[in-house]
């Protein structure tokens, strides 16, 4: 199937450290795709040089076969490029319903409708109030977002990709922070938007055993490098990622050697 | 609760329009034009400060720009109707070029090194007026003459007041449209919001320009309410007075800019009056001073800000009764 992101050599230096280096991937529409590696391996460097936060030093990225390794965020996400943060990233001072209620405001592309009101616009505030039912927040809409439970903004930060309606979404490790009783509900969410089967994923995540069932395919990135790609199975049974995970791997090129 | 506040809005306009029919005193007539005309002032700022979080020191060069395009037309040219309308268009037009141009400058410069640039803006404004003499006449500033409509004092009152409830009602619909939604939203978070797909500049641009433009014609309106204008108008201190007006009473409410310009207006009023009383009421910019220090400490979020808060803690505090009554 044709690739929907791709990218070529993609690397990016901080000073004289190479945080992603010369990384590879394509991945076709509607492939869930997660992205495993230990702490500092790049991976969310590598989400964004995708999102457009950081901009490349050396490399590609192709979006739909068109270059767009130059652009800025907003351009990406008006592409149909949307990410979730890994520190929770919200309106701290607006409602919940409002946070959300943004994000579908800007999908439905009214920007700069200065003369009528807000309210004017209810079907964004229904469509918003069913985002938030999807990720269980629904009880929370008139509430101010800075005076959630740590949980629940990560909740009402997935709510804001989903309400941008994107074919890709980029997840920054969406249950990090989240208590155990909280994370099977936001697989759940996942889990759905999966089985709508319209939507691109690209899926940070620490719990092995929870993306395990979900992906299509799992790359494994270490030290910046792509040191594995493909499905679920392989990757478990492959010896290098095992010892990458389990210690003992300091320097890729000596396992190669 | 929303109708509520709208009925006590419309309760007040209709004070403030019967007032000067029933009760004449001159001083207070002028008083209350000045509150209008800063009110305007503070609104503007508040449109900058309040909900798109940009901070501005420089917001006196657009007061400026009105005050001065008014003098400068009426004096140089005929003080007639057609001139004073020329005027309000060349100030419009002049606020938004120069508001443009600023707002396109917040790509580069954030918060501090903006209000910095901002500064440094208005004071050259501040010296074109004083050394472009033939035009300005210098510090000194120069009298002139306004069109007879304005003469009466009532009727200029009135001017300004409609003036004041006209821009009101466009900002708040202007604040409350999907636009001003994300101007609040790029106050809370910039880079989520451009990650949400909005272009944060283009939205800088247009509160700059609007923000220049009303507080452009509060300018204008200021010094023909004076028939005077010298360099004061480009100074530090209108600038501050919008600061203190829009954070006395509650930033990133309308409301409450138009509370905060009455408190000062009448404040100052008071103020010079007891200078009769003691000498050191002449110096009334330092009751100011204490005044601006307890409100940060005290009430960072004004007087609107405040109350807004206690309703806020009051209504939960009743859903909580309900809840434990339905409960037990």
């Amino acid at each position: 199937m044709e690739p929907i992101i791709e990218t070529k050599g993609l690397s990016i230096s901080f000073g004289g450290h190479t945080a992603v280096d010369g990384v590879n991937i394509s991945v076709p529409k509607n492939h869930f795709k997660s992205i495993i590696g230990p702490n500092g391996a790049g991976k969310t460097t590598f989400f964004n040089l995708l999102s457009g936060q950081l901009l490349p030093t050396k490399g590609q990225i192709f979006f739909r076969n068109k270059e767009i390794t130059k652009m800025s965020p907003t351009e990406r996400t008006c592409l149909g490029l949307g990410r979730s943060f890994q520190i929770t990233n919200v309106f701290p001072n607006l409602t919940v319903l409002e946070n959300v209620r943004l994000a579908v405001q800007s999908q439905a592309g009214t920007r700069f409708q200065m003369l009528a009101h807000y309210k004017k616009y209810r079907i964004f505030e229904e469509k918003a109030a069913e985002w938030l039912e999807l990720v269980l927040l629904d009880n929370k809409k008139e509430i101010v977002a800075r005076n959630l439970a740590h949980g629940e903004k990560r909740k009402l930060e997935i709510a804001m990709l989903l309400a941008l309606n994107t074919e890709v979404l980029l997840l920054d490790e969406p249950t990090a922070g989240m208590s155990v009783e909280e994370v099977p509900a936001i697989l759940d969410v996942i889990r759905k938007i999966k089985r709508g089967n319209d939507r691109t994923i690209l899926l940070i995540e620490h719990k092995m055993d929870m993306i395990m069932d979900l992906s299509d395919s799992v790359m494994v990135l270490f030290n910046g490098k792509l040191l594995a790609d493909g499905t679920p199975n392989e990757i478990m049974k492959n010896e290098i990622v095992q010892s990458a995970y389990l210690g003992g791997l300091y320097d890729v090129n000596s396992v190669k050697a | 609760m929303n109708n509520r506040m709208n009925i006590l809005y419309v309760i007040t306009a209709v004070f403030l329009l019967v007032l000067p029919f029933v009760y004449e005193s001159r001083t207070l007539l002028i008083l209350l034009t000045q509150v209008f005309i800063f009110a305007i002032f503070a609104m503007s700022y508040d449109i900058l400060l309040g909900y798109t979080g940009i901070v501005s020191f420089g917001h006196a060069m657009f007061f400026g720009i009105g005050a001065y395009t008014i003098g400068v037309f009426m004096k140089q040219f005929e003080p007639t109707i057609p001139y004073f309308l020329l005027a309000v268009l060349v100030t419009i037009v002049l606020t938004a070029i120069v508001s443009f141009v600023l707002g396109l400058l917040t790509l580069r410069l954030k918060s501090h090194f903006y209000a910095m640039l901002t500064l440094a803006f208005s004071g050259l404004f501040l010296v074109l007026a004083e050394k472009w003499r033939t035009v300005t006449y210098g510090n000194d500033g120069f009298t002139f003459r306004i069109p007879d409509l304005f003469k009466d004092r009532t009727d200029f009152y009135l001017i300004c007041l409609v003036t004041m409830i006209v821009v009101f009602a466009i900002l708040r619909r202007f604040t409350s449209s999907p636009l001003g939604r994300v101007l609040q939203a790029i106050r809370e978070n910039e880079q989520r919001t451009e990650s949400l797909g909005y272009s944060i500049l283009h939205y800088k641009v247009i509160a700059s320009v609007i923000s220049g433009v009303m507080a452009g014609l509060a300018g204008l309106l200021y010094s023909m309410s004076l028939r005077f204008v010298n360099t004061s108008v480009f100074t530090m201190d209108i600038t501050l007075d919008a600061l203190l007006m829009t954070i006395i009473g509650g930033v990133g409410t309308l409301v409450g800019a138009i509370i905060g310009a009455g408190l000062i207006e009448f404040a100052h009023h008071w103020l010079t009056e007891l200078a009769k009383v003691h000498w050191i009421f002449e110096r009334w910019i330092i009751f100011f001073g204490i005044i601006y220090i307890l409100a940060v400490m005290f009430f960072p979020m004004g007087i609107v800000g405040t109350l807004k808060k206690i309703k806020l803690n009051r209504t939960k505090k009743e859903e909580k009764k309900a809840e434990e009554k339905i409960a037990s």
